[in-house]
């Protein structure tokens, strides 16, 4: 009797943890963050009232949502695009015969294994404006320094640089990973067809890597639209209230959320940017999705 | 688990060679090129941390380290909370380490091998969660871990991380692929309870597997950022948020920051240089069976 009653109830202890806990710190917060979101709610004080959808006019009426968010596209793409690429290329070079294999793999992912703060903290000085290590170059090379913070442009690469010097070795690993699955015989196939090395890799390589090329994206996606540390700690001046430089120059969307909900303790309309900032997410997973999965399968 | 997945991809390696061999320079010196711009902020980071301040504004920046890493590591000390931070980081990344291996264990053995209604549909539903940005519902978590009197305490970040999809989906790979089904079933005929099958039968047989998974844990727990940030304060902080206090000062004080974030650094670097080679072989068979 007590034999029986382990097998069949057991399992679900086992798996009992995972479900409890994912149903009190991520499903139920999500769900209160839509709750919230159709409220006028002060992070302190509580629940004001239910007011419909005033929160989401509000904040499509608002410049600065509209400012993080094309801060948060153009960095997502300056930072994702190229990183991708070069990953690409990287996981090429790592997947030929090489003395020291571990030593260049280990090598590569070195910057991933680095905590964000620490590397925003460093890159910041590196982009100093009197004395960071790239205006001083610059200088070397005749060209005037940079305020890098200062600018869109200027900061956006800066940042962009942070994130893609922080991913490029790993995601260059999964792809090496994926690479060393395709089987040889297409690339003697390829061969005796007359294909260059470089021909070989885009009609063999990358079509048969292409479920992993889909898989970077849309991770690389969501981690991309929910950029928040780098740009928060970039300046450190004001690394405390989120605004992202003081024209909101690189002010991402997460840390709009930031600002509205932890230094203006607006609740109700930090829940309202997470709830959008979630569908955004959800759809540009789905569009990834399909653009990936045709232009690689065109190729 | 691992050891068989990385041989499983170097003998893959083998066989899947593209065309290659001329050019080889070339190619060290691409990688070479990479390598130096991946290590280049540490050494960067070793510099101004070993610098005097004032040295880090003259017109040419000190491209070799100091003498003054002893001093400004004093510094960091006593300008803020980095030890008990140190120590804080210590304790809750240990701790997540081990409740996510431990759980994500027991989940990924009962989905590998036991049999029970519904196994196939939660199994999706983990999966599935994997993809979900739980960090979005970032406000209601504060007020519940207000409502808890968490706030401010470790028990803020240690619970929620206890365990994690991706474990629960690593560990099931890992039991499905050395915990043989026949052991298990002997097992159950001789009327073994489940919990001492996954005790002794399956926990030996994944443990290269956990050890990865409990390094991956450590080091993301180490290095996790936003929640810690809006949910402890500055008086009880991790790493991470000491961080950013030391650079959140009216003085942009490099050499102190820097030494800070070397500080931070070191615990998770170290054990990165000791074990590169699992943790390689770690992503690289997490890649192939995602």
């Amino acid at each position: 009797m007590r034999g029986r009653l382990d097998r069949h109830l057991t399992p679900y202890l086992f798996v009992a943890p995972f479900f409890v806990l994912f149903a009190v710190f991520g499903a139920y917060p999500l769900l209160a963050t839509l709750w919230m979101s159709l409220h006028d709610w002060h992070l302190i004080n509580g629940d004001a009232g239910f007011i419909g959808l005033a929160n989401y006019s509000e904040l499509f009426a608002d410049p600065d949502f509209w400012n993080a968010l094309v801060n948060t596209l153009s960095l997502f793409v300056i930072s994702t695009v190229p990183q991708l690429f070069i990953a690409l290329g990287l996981a090429a070079l790592l997947n030929t015969k090489l003395r020291g294999r571990t030593f260049w793999r280990a090598g590569v992912l070195v910057p991933n294994v680095v905590s964000v703060v620490a590397v925003a903290l460093v890159f910041a000085q590196v982009f100093g404006r009197d004395f960071g290590i790239v205006n001083w170059l610059l200088g070397l090379v005749g060209l005037d320094p940079v305020d890098w913070p200062a600018n869109v442009w200027s900061s956006h690469l800066a940042i962009a640089a942070i994130v893609t010097w922080r991913w490029t070795g790993y995601n260059a690993l999964i792809y090496l990973a994926a690479m060393q699955a395709v089987p040889s015989d297409l690339y003697e196939s390829a061969r005796l067809d007359g294909a260059s090395t470089w021909k070989a890799f885009w009609t063999v390589t990358v079509p048969m890597i292409r479920p992993t090329i889909l898989f970077t994206t849309v991770v690389s996606t969501i981690g991309g639209l929910q950029l928040f540390a780098e740009p928060l700690l970039f300046e450190s001046k004001g690394a405390s209230t989120g605004t992202g430089g003081s024209d909101r120059q690189y002010q991402t969307i997460t840390m709009y959320l930031y600002e509205k909900g932890f230094t203006l303790f607006d609740a109700g309309s930090a829940a309202t940017i997470a709830w959008v900032l979630f569908l955004i997410v959800a759809v540009f997973a789905l569009i990834n999705f399909a653009v990936v999965r045709r232009t690689v399968a065109s190729r | 688990m691992t050891t068989t997945a990385v041989t499983a991809v170097t003998r893959r390696r083998r066989r899947a060679r593209p065309a290659g061999g001329r050019g080889k320079p070339l190619i060290y010196m691409l990688l070479a090129a990479v390598l130096a711009s991946s290590i280049f902020p540490l050494y960067w980071t070793f510099v101004v941390a070993s610098s005097d301040n004032s040295a880090i504004g003259e017109a040419t920046p000190p491209l070799v380290p100091g003498g003054n890493l002893m001093e400004n590591i004093s510094r960091v000390f006593d300008s803020s909370e980095f030890a008990l931070a140190l120590m804080n980081s210590a304790i809750v990344a240990t701790t997540v380490a081990v409740g996510n291996v431990f759980f994500s264990a027991l989940a990924g053995f009962a989905f590998a091998r036991l049999r029970f209604r519904g196994r196939n549909a939660l199994l999706v539903t983990v999966v599935a969660t994997m993809m979900v940005p739980t960090q979005l519902g970032i406000i209601p978590l504060y007020l519940l871990t207000t409502k808890l009197g968490w706030t401010g305490h470790l028990q803020a970040l240690i619970v929620p991380a206890l365990v994690s999809a991706f474990g629960v989906f690593w560990m099931r790979q890992a039991v499905d692929e050395t915990v043989p089904n026949e052991l298990v079933e002997a097992a159950m005929m001789d009327g073994c309870s489940l919990v001492r099958i996954f005790w002794h039968v399956a926990l030996p047989g994944i443990r290269p597997a956990a050890a990865v998974l409990g390094l991956f844990t450590f080091m993301g727990a180490w290095n996790d950022f936003f929640w810690p940030l809006v949910v402890l304060n500055p008086e009880n902080p991790t790493v991470q948020v000491a961080l950013s206090v030391l650079a959140s000062g009216y003085y942009t004080d490099y050499a102190l920051m820097l030494t800070g974030a070397l500080l931070g650094v070191l615990p998770v670097l170290a054990v990165f240089l000791l074990l590169a080679r699992q943790i390689v072989g770690g992503i690289m068979a997490g890649a192939v069976k995602g």
